[in-house]
């Protein structure tokens, strides 16, 4: 399976550029005098730190980044001969591991230790802990963005005004402490002009799912896509010409009427649109995709493309407001929100894109995001009047992936899904609960 | 006759059921799943074809109709061991040194197997669950270690033959047709000159039947591995759910614990799956842990259930996990707990890991029915019927004598339905499927 010709698309290539571009000049940033700043993909300030040219690294995106190349195992172990026990956050076990192997990165080149901790908290209490684990490791400084959780879905200016006070008093003078520069707003609202044109790009390819056959697969592909905006890219030149190439090659699959770049090759006969929530498993990822494009299976939308950043759901920085826009941006993360509005999101998305079902991947070792996904199941299963499908695995843990039973489980759900299609199903009933014991 | 084949292949069984095309069940064929699956299936399916023809040959006989569908099979049995005994001859006059001496002996225990053969072979062994290699393995094992006692043979060498033996015997096809072993099954059966020439035709009008398969559907934990067109393999979560709707059509909620994995299903009235849920990777509290604990506590399977139902004090367990399956038994015991009550704790702790999956799936509705291997378990069914009583409050709880071919059903009558074309992946090259 793992041995097929994988076909890749153009703009994967220059995100494959991009990337090796970004660890070898991370490798180098020690001495070319850049302070580092380690910080999550959600509600991250990557414009800020561009703006006070410091270097940011992203723990999460190391740690799935080894996961594809088959070596978060090695690292998950050294962690838990460490003492962390099996279930804690794959993510923390395997970048505490590879920082205990010399904090040698997916590409082989060595990340450089961090001048500053920027944890911008999004939802995941996990990332304190981590960060916690960190500043005992680094011996370095924190600088802590508290986001409040929007707990009915609306954001408030008192919210906003909260974050903003934050970014003034907090972060800026911790990012100008270890740059030593001062922050140029014109500066911060030209980078975030950029992140804009780039994410109206992006914007509009997700939105291109919803034709038939769709032209994107907007979970095994969007991660991909994803990747520059989410990460370092986002108000840079070379983000703009990744997503202007990526529109391209979008438009020219819609004009030809095709489907989506499979590892396989294009798929050519859609038979399921999915809403998908969760993140994929990254280290049989190829295959954990294979299980869905062999049916004919293709992801019109899904919500971890949305965890840092809400552009497919309008959100847009904004030059003209930007410390306030930076706090809509973190606020507006698809990590910070409640569960009525995630059950609320995915079920739009359902009837935006005309889907014939929605699967949730709940991962094993994430406490903070897997708790409630059955509920949401069912409430969206409600909303929509369609069944769902739900698989279990891991982030970067292979041991929790078993590829014969999500097999097992994706295809008795796309039976299912076929025989409500010919046979005009039931809608799922609601559940049975539990009586409550005296 | 036009039939329609389900195959169900298991971790455990493999069983195929035979619809007509009215979707009435005409055979049914189950063994035991071994390391060649392509001989597991193939001797469900001549099973299922064997009994199909057995069916038909029985029709018109009567009152003689029970005593020669016992010696039937009973002959069948008799042919595998005859099959057994050339490999053991074989096996033994391969053992360095001790050939001369080996086959002697392992003549005189097949013989004693022959001559048991009515005993041992019996309906209420097949009722029991057992399989060929079951039963003579058991039997094999006690007459071994009376030669050895009186031929001063080592026993493991005597056992060793015979496991070497078994396990070429049993994937061997045997190479008889229905008429010579249903002529051999009325010789055996009835006395009466008349009454025989007469079942004796009717096997050969039996044995002459066109049955011609016209569909068939594989399904099972190994269905990939199924010499079918994709076309032709469901899921298991659909076969159990529709298998169990036409054994039960008041059914809304099917729990299958299987040798591999639990599944809890909901469907709807006409018996298409509306919700399911099941074991993630990890197998604890399936099937395959209450193989280890029989194994642990050197009791048959079939002894488990039983044994446990006569607890007085369940013990509390921890885990159902396979690895530590025998670490907890053997804890327990060294504290004093009882066996049984060790035993009624274990089922208890499966059937509590069922109850999340059932909870997780949408609840149970007010007719659920227990298939797969566990529920013929009668302490899982108690465990099961208490918990659910304590939970969701009455509920009619089913378990079907034939539960065991509730997924090879539900794949005879997808059969049967037919697999349109608009749906399903390369259906045009579905040689099988009656589209």
């Amino acid at each position: 399976m793992s041995d097929s010709v994988v076909e890749k698309e153009a703009s994967m290539e220059a995100q494959k550029e991009l990337l090796a571009g970004y660890f070898a000049r991370l490798a180098r940033a020690r001495d070319e005098k850049r302070p580092v700043v380690y910080s999550f993909v959600p509600g991250n300030l990557v414009e800020l730190m561009s703006a006070l040219d410091v270097a940011p690294v992203y723990p999460e995106v190391n740690a799935l980044q080894s996961a594809m190349r088959q070596r978060s195992g090695g690292f998950i172990r050294e962690a838990e001969r460490a003492g962390h026990s099996e279930d804690v956050c794959s993510y923390v076990k395997c970048d505490l591991g590879m920082l205990m192997k010399g904090n040698v990165g997916p590409t082989g080149d060595t990340i450089p230790p961090p001048d500053l901790l920027l944890l911008s908290f999004t939802g995941c209490f996990t990332f304190m802990k981590w960060f916690e684990l960190l500043r005992d490791q680094y011996q370095c400084e924190v600088a802590m963005l508290h986001v409040p959780y929007v707990g009915d879905g609306n954001v408030t200016d008192a919210m906003r005004a909260y974050v903003v006070e934050q970014l003034q008093r907090e972060v800026i003078p911790k990012l100008e402490k270890v740059s030593g520069k001062r922050l140029d707003l014109d500066r911060l609202s030209e980078l975030l002009a950029r992140s804009r044109r780039a994410e109206e790009d992006l914007a509009w390819v997700f939105h291109s799912a919803r034709n038939r056959p769709s032209p994107i697969d907007a979970y095994f592909g969007g991660v991909y896509y994803i990747g520059p905006i989410f990460t370092s890219f986002r108000g840079s030149e070379e983000a703009c010409r990744y997503y202007a190439t990526l529109r391209g090659e979008v438009e020219a699959r819609l004009t030809a009427g095709v489907g989506p770049t499979t590892p396989g090759g294009p798929l050519l006969d859609e038979r399921f649109r999915l809403v998908v929530e969760g993140p994929p498993n990254w280290t049989s990822f190829r295959d954990f995709w294979k299980i869905f494009y062999d049916e004919g299976a293709v992801a019109v939308a899904s919500t971890y493309t949305q965890v840092g950043g809400s552009y497919e759901r309008g959100f847009r920085h904004d030059p003209s407001r930007p410390l306030e826009s930076l706090a809509d941006y973190c606020l507006s993360c698809y990590t910070n929100l409640p569960l009525p509005q995630r059950s609320r999101i995915l079920a739009d998305m359902v009837s935006e894109y005309e889907a014939d079902g929605f699967v949730i991947h709940s991962v094993k070792s994430c406490n903070s995001f897997s708790a409630g996904q059955l509920h949401m199941l069912r409430e969206v299963e409600r909303l929509t009047g369609i069944p769902g499908g739900f698989i279990e695995s891991d982030l970067v843990d292979a041991r929790y992936y078993g590829q014969a039973n999500i097999k097992n489980r994706i295809e008795s759900y796309l039976q299912m899904l076929a025989a409500r299609k010919r046979d005009g199903g039931s809608a799922p009933r609601p559940p049975v609960h539990l009586q409550v014991l005296p | 006759m036009k039939l329609y084949l389900g195959v169900d292949l298991g971790s455990t069984t493999s069983k195929a059921v035979l619809v007509d095309d009215q979707g009435r069940v005409v055979g049914r064929g189950i063994t035991n799943t071994r390391s060649n699956y392509d001989v597991a299936v193939e001797i469900a399916r001549r099973d299922a074809m064997t009994d199909a023809r057995l069916a038909l040959a029985l029709r018109d006989l009567g009152a003689d109709a029970a005593a020669v569908a016992e010696s039937f099979w009973v002959c069948t049995d008799l042919y595998r061991l005859e099959a057994l005994r050339q490999i053991c001859r074989d096996t033994a006059r391969a053992v360095p040194g001790e050939g001369p001496r080996l086959v002697p002996a392992i003549d005189l225990i097949l013989s004693r197997l022959v001559e048991e053969a009515g005993q041992l072979f019996n309906a209420q062994a097949r009722s029991r669950g057992s399989f060929f290699r079951d039963i003579v393995g058991a039997r094999f094992h006690a007459l071994a270690e009376e030669s050895s006692q009186r031929g001063g043979l080592e026993f493991e060498r005597v056992l060793g033959v015979y496991d070497r033996a078994i396990l070429e015997a049993e994937n061997q096809l045997l190479d008889v047709g229905f008429a010579e072993v249903f002529a051999a099954a009325v010789e055996r059966a009835l006395r009466d000159d008349v009454r025989r020439d007469q079942a004796l035709a009717a096997g050969r009008d039996a044995a002459a039947a066109e049955l011609d398969v016209v569909g068939f559907v594989g399904t099972g934990y190994g269905r990939a591995r199924l010499p079918f067109p994709r076309d032709c393999i469901r899921s298991e979560i659909l076969c159990h759910g529709l298998g169990a709707h036409a054994m039960l059509p008041r059914t809304r909620t099917v729990l299958d614990i299987g040798g591999q994995d639990t599944k809890a299903i909901q469907i709807d009235e006409v018996g298409l799956v509306t919700s399911f849920q099941m074991n993630d990777r990890c197998a604890a509290g399936c099937g395959r842990y209450l193989g280890y604990i029989a194994d642990e506590l050197s009791l048959g399977l079939h002894e488990l259930g039983p044994l446990a139902l006569t607890a007085r004090r369940p013990a509390r367990i921890t885990s159902t996990c396979t690895v530590f399956a025998g670490t907890e038994i053997r804890d327990l015991l060294s504290v004093g707990e009882k066996r049984e009550d060790v035993l009624a704790g274990l089922h208890r702790a499966i059937v509590t890991r069922a109850m999340s999956l059932l909870a997780r799936s949408g609840g149970v509705s007010e007719e659920l029915t227990f298939t797969g291997g566990v529920a013929r378990n009668p302490a899982a069914v108690a465990a099961l019927r208490d918990m659910v009583l304590a939970h969701y409050g009455a509920r009619t709880i089913n378990v079907h004598h034939d539960s065991i071919y509730t997924g090879a059903l539900g794949a005879a009558l997808f059969a049967h339905r037919g697999v349109p074309a608009v749906d399903l992946p390369d259906a045009k090259e579905c040689k099988g499927c009656s589209a």
